[in-house]
């Protein structure tokens, strides 16, 4: 786990605000290499004041942490801040974060697959353990004694004798003493921790209460234009003809830009249409509504949401290309005592963040400088690079803060569109993405159809279990003959499926995609988890068990396991299987607290039901309880919820169970109401309500989260509770009506929300 | 145009007709409002018109011409205040683009209800969505800001 020794260094010609500052940068590597370069990056030209300083203290006293990851209300900053002041033994109101710019230099940036303290947990306890390390030496030279009789407490280094020197007083020493070795620094064991494992408040809140803060729709550049676009309907559509007359008649619109047309693959090149520049927001919204634009359809004219799925369905209920393989399922489920089998569905989803895509760009002759709300900063300063012709380092990327997420911005086709549009029009642009334009031009949740059948034994366990699963692939994005599920998505869910079954088979089928796919918020897992965790309460109504007890049995005795010897190609979220092995225990583990958060097995009021769902994502183990009530007409309502998660050690508990409150609401709305359909190859929702988001009225009253007390290495935190929502809700709704959804979502736009009651089950 | 905001007179040139979110963004520089949906669907351009909250997309400029625009930015008094500590107390925001417009919500509904309930506080806060999903949260913290203010 420990890097090696080169990965930190000092910069000694570093300065903030125009004195001396001790400051430390952190050569991040990848694949083994290497990435900072070896100038003073001081040196490199960016947008970024600071931009050698990873992190630095100033003769002041205030720590500036470069944080390289976007924050986007998953509290990175807060999370970072809280591992680099632990071993710095900082003061808490002395660290000030400053965003970074997406550069090569910072390593990994890509906001994405809950892994910003997995990734970081090491390396910024290390760099502030080091800076600790050199203060407590420049203060033992200036008393002549030795650095074992000092230590740095809260901004201070303090003798045995009990005298003690400010942190801020100490750099201009500390700065010319050598770096002490990462192998030779003694991290602070657990207990000592101050604000590791601490609900530490966010260091983003206070200014948010204030409406502080600039997210990217709120960037503003002297002389700035405000830009909006008609995009093609279908993905690699293009104008046939444009009639713009209209448009120029709207007081404050200055120009239209036609945007080259977009051909495959999608990439994160702009969807080209034309661009209306005005002078505010309004007057080029108003100016877009104006244009008359013929449409060419293009390649997927034909998309139709209802035709793809009866296809999709029919594709599952034949054998698929084997993926990974225990025993003979076939023969077994021939001679089972009792078969069961199972059809799920689950539609498009969109990201739908609160802050629809916006980017800002200005050029300075061959260079253009960015500001957006991006997951990817590197990926946008290479999308924009080879879009407009420019070299990387003529592009640099800010990056804001970011209004939601969910995968959607670390697409940064919206910051190439802003580069193309500024160039234009020789002024600073804003592109600005109105809900219309989020919703009809995302980069979608993947549509998929999947069948369970699971065969018994005479005592009715579950001897032989296959699993097939369809939907169009992530990689088409890159590369549309990419048409078979890809061995990133199957491990999401399903090639890493944990059940005990003798006999197990998981099989796939390649899709076309007709729309730009990407990954969404715990992404495959959402249908995996959906279709293997509802199955697995059918299996148990089919042998009339307990769903909660045959879900365990399912999960069987603790053990490790690795799907790798049984065919499948199986990367575990890029962590390695010894460190973080797939551990039934855990899983089985907060099965059983989930269920007694919710006092599984109580009795019920009539027209209530429980549901449990457990699934383990990005290296983190949850499962969680919901009760719902279905009343006499139908109308259903969430009374509970209760999840437990083993992400190892968690940095912040407060900010970890926010994420498991948010991440299990945002997998009962898209449960209940997330559908993206397209006619024609169009997508037919183009605001709220029309693409339904939960509200707080339907948000459940009651939700608690519990977090595992653990010492194993950091799990992701940002999307693990949203796989087992959606199950969960349905087998609670399940066990109150006998209704089975396996169709997603369970209700529509039309807000009828009815459940349909088959029993009662009552208690 | 004349408009008073956050109790400061602006002259502002738009057209009427432009919706009180843009003035306010895009001439105003008051970013603290924001656009969410531009249909009044989502709530986060929630601002108070003389006290009482409007959602500034779909509100034309014009029309609030001589009354008084109160913005996330100008937000006082102690109902706001103790909203704003509540907030903080939990960290209720994620990633905070709706938390303007729910403060907003939060802190009209207060002065209507002093110690509303969970389906008043439904009520009141439905038309403010947030893709984070904080409503837990946002329940929680306005019971503590109504139990503070009192």
């Amino acid at each position: 786990m420990a890097p090696d020794d080169s990965f930190l260094k000092v910069d000694r010609r570093a300065f903030v605000g125009g004195s001396a500052a001790l400051a430390l940068q952190l050569v991040l590597r990848r694949g083994g290499r290497a990435i900072a370069a070896e100038k003073s990056l001081a040196e490199v030209e960016g947008g970024d004041a600071t931009p050698s300083l990873w992190i630095a203290i100033g003769a002041d006293g205030v720590v500036r942490l470069t944080c390289h990851r976007s924050e986007m209300g998953q509290q990175v900053w807060t999370a970072m801040a809280q591992l680099l002041a632990e071993e710095l033994e900082a003061d808490w109101s002395k660290i000030e974060i400053v965003q970074a710019i997406g550069h090569p230099r910072y390593g990994d940036q890509n906001t994405d697959g809950s892994r910003s303290v997995r990734k970081n947990f090491h390396r910024l306890r290390i760099a502030g353990a080091a800076m600790r390390t050199m203060l407590e030496a420049a203060a033992a030279k200036r008393w002549r004694t030795k650095p074992s009789k000092c230590r740095g407490e809260q901004h201070f280094v303090v003798h045995t004798s009990g005298k003690r020197i400010a942190y801020g007083d100490l750099i201009e020493d500390a700065m010319k003493l050598p770096m002490p070795k990462p192998s030779a620094l003694a991290l602070k064991p657990r207990e000592r921790w101050r604000y590791i494992g601490k609900p530490v408040p966010s260091l983003t809140v206070p200014k948010i209460t204030h409406g502080e803060g600039t997210f990217g729709q709120d960037v503003r550049i002297p002389g700035m234009r405000y830009a909006v676009i008609a995009r093609p309907p279908q993905v690699f559509g293009s104008p046939s003809t444009v009639d713009d007359a209209a448009t120029f008649r709207v007081p404050g619109v200055e120009k239209t830009v036609r945007l080259p047309n977009a051909s495959p693959p999608a990439l994160f090149a702009p969807l080209g249409g034309v661009a209306v520049v005005a002078r505010d927001t309004w007057s080029a919204i108003q100016g877009r509504r104006a244009l008359r634009i013929d449409w060419e359809a293009g390649p997927n004219g034909d998309y139709d949401s209802a035709k793809f799925e009866a296809a999709m369905m029919a594709a599952v209920r034949e054998k698929g290309e084997v993926r990974r393989k225990r025993g003979d399922v076939y023969a077994t489920l021939t001679s089972s005592a009792k078969r069961v089998d199972a059809e799920y569905y689950v539609p498009h989803l969109a990201h739908a963040p609160m802050e629809p895509p916006a980017a800002t760009a200005r050029w300075d002759g061959d260079r253009v400088e960015l500001w957006g709300c991006g997951q990817t900063p590197q990926r946008a300063r290479q999308t924009v690079a080879k879009i407009c012709g420019v070299p990387e380092d003529n592009v640099t990327i800010n990056i804001t803060w970011l209004g939601g997420a969910f995968g959607r911005k670390s697409k940064p086709d919206f910051f190439a569109e802003a580069a193309l549009i500024a160039r234009e029009v020789g002024a600073p642009v804003k592109v600005v993405w109105t809900r219309e334009d989020d919703l009809q031009h995302g980069y979608y949740h993947t549509v998929s159809a999947q069948r369970l059948e699971g065969g018994f034994d005479d005592e009715g366990k579950c001897v032989a279990l296959v699993h097939r699963t369809a939907f169009p692939p992530i990689p088409s994005t890159f590369d549309p003959t990419q048409r078979s599920p890809s061995w990133g998505e199957l491990r999401l869910g399903a090639s890493d499926n944990p059940f005990v079954v003798p006999n197990l088979q998981l099989e796939s089928h390649a899709v076309d995609a007709k729309i730009r796919i990407g990954w969404l918020r715990s992404v495959a897992n959402i249908y995996h988890a959906f279709a293997v965790q509802s199955f697995a309460a059918e299996l148990a109504h089919a042998v009339g068990r307990d769903p909660k007890d045959y879900l365990l049995e399912l999960i069987g005795p603790p053990r490790t396991f690795d799907p790798n010897e049984e065919g499948a190609e199986y990367d575990n979220y890029g962590s390695s299987l010894s460190e973080y092995p797939l551990d039934t225990g855990r899983l089985a583990n907060v099965t059983k607290i989930a269920a007694k958060m919710a006092k599984w097995g109580r009795d019920l009021p009539q027209g209530h039901g429980l549901g449990i769902a457990a699934h383990r994502s990005f290296v983190t183990y949850v499962a969680t309880a919901v009760e719902v009530a279905v009343d006499e007409d139908g109308q259903l309502t969430i009374v509970g919820v209760w999840s437990a998660m083993d992400a190892g050690t968690v940095v912040n508990p407060r900010h970890a169970a926010a994420q498991m409150e948010g991440g299990t609401l945002f997998g009962l709305s898209n449960a209940l109401y997330g559908e993206i359909t397209a006619k024609g190859g169009a997508v037919q929702q183009a605001n709220f309500p029309a693409w339904r988001v939960m509200r707080m009225n339907e948000a459940p009253r009651s939700m608690e989260v519990h977090i595992v007390e653990s010492n194993a290495p950091p799990g992701g935190v940002g999307e693990p509770a949203t796989p087992p929502a959606a199950p969960a809700l349905a087998n609670a709704i399940f066990a109150a009506t006998g209704t089975r959804y396996r169709r997603l979502p369970i209700f529509g736009a039309d807000r009828r929300d009815r459940i349909e009651r088959i029993e009662r089950k009552g208690a | 145009m004349k408009l008073e905001i956050n109790g400061k007179s602006h002259e502002v040139d738009a057209s009427e007709n432009t919706p009180l979110l843009w003035v306010l963004r895009d001439h105003l520089g008051l970013t603290g409002t924001k656009f969410g949906c531009g249909v009044a669907q989502c709530g986060a351009c929630t601002v108070h018109v003389d006290g009482v909250p409007r959602r500034a997309c779909v509100t034309p400029a014009g029309s609030v011409e001589g009354r008084s625009v109160v913005t996330i930015e100008g937000l006082s008094g102690p109902k706001a205040e103790a909203v704003r500590k509540a907030w903080e107390a939990i960290d209720v925001p994620q990633c905070g683009y709706c938390q303007s417009g729910q403060i907003m919500s939060a802190v009209a509904l207060l002065q209507e209800v002093a110690r509303p309930d969970d389906t008043q506080i439904d009520q009141a806060m439905a038309g403010n969505l947030c893709r984070c999903a904080t409503y837990v949260r946002i329940r929680r913290a306005i019971h503590s800001a109504a139990g503070e203010e009192g």
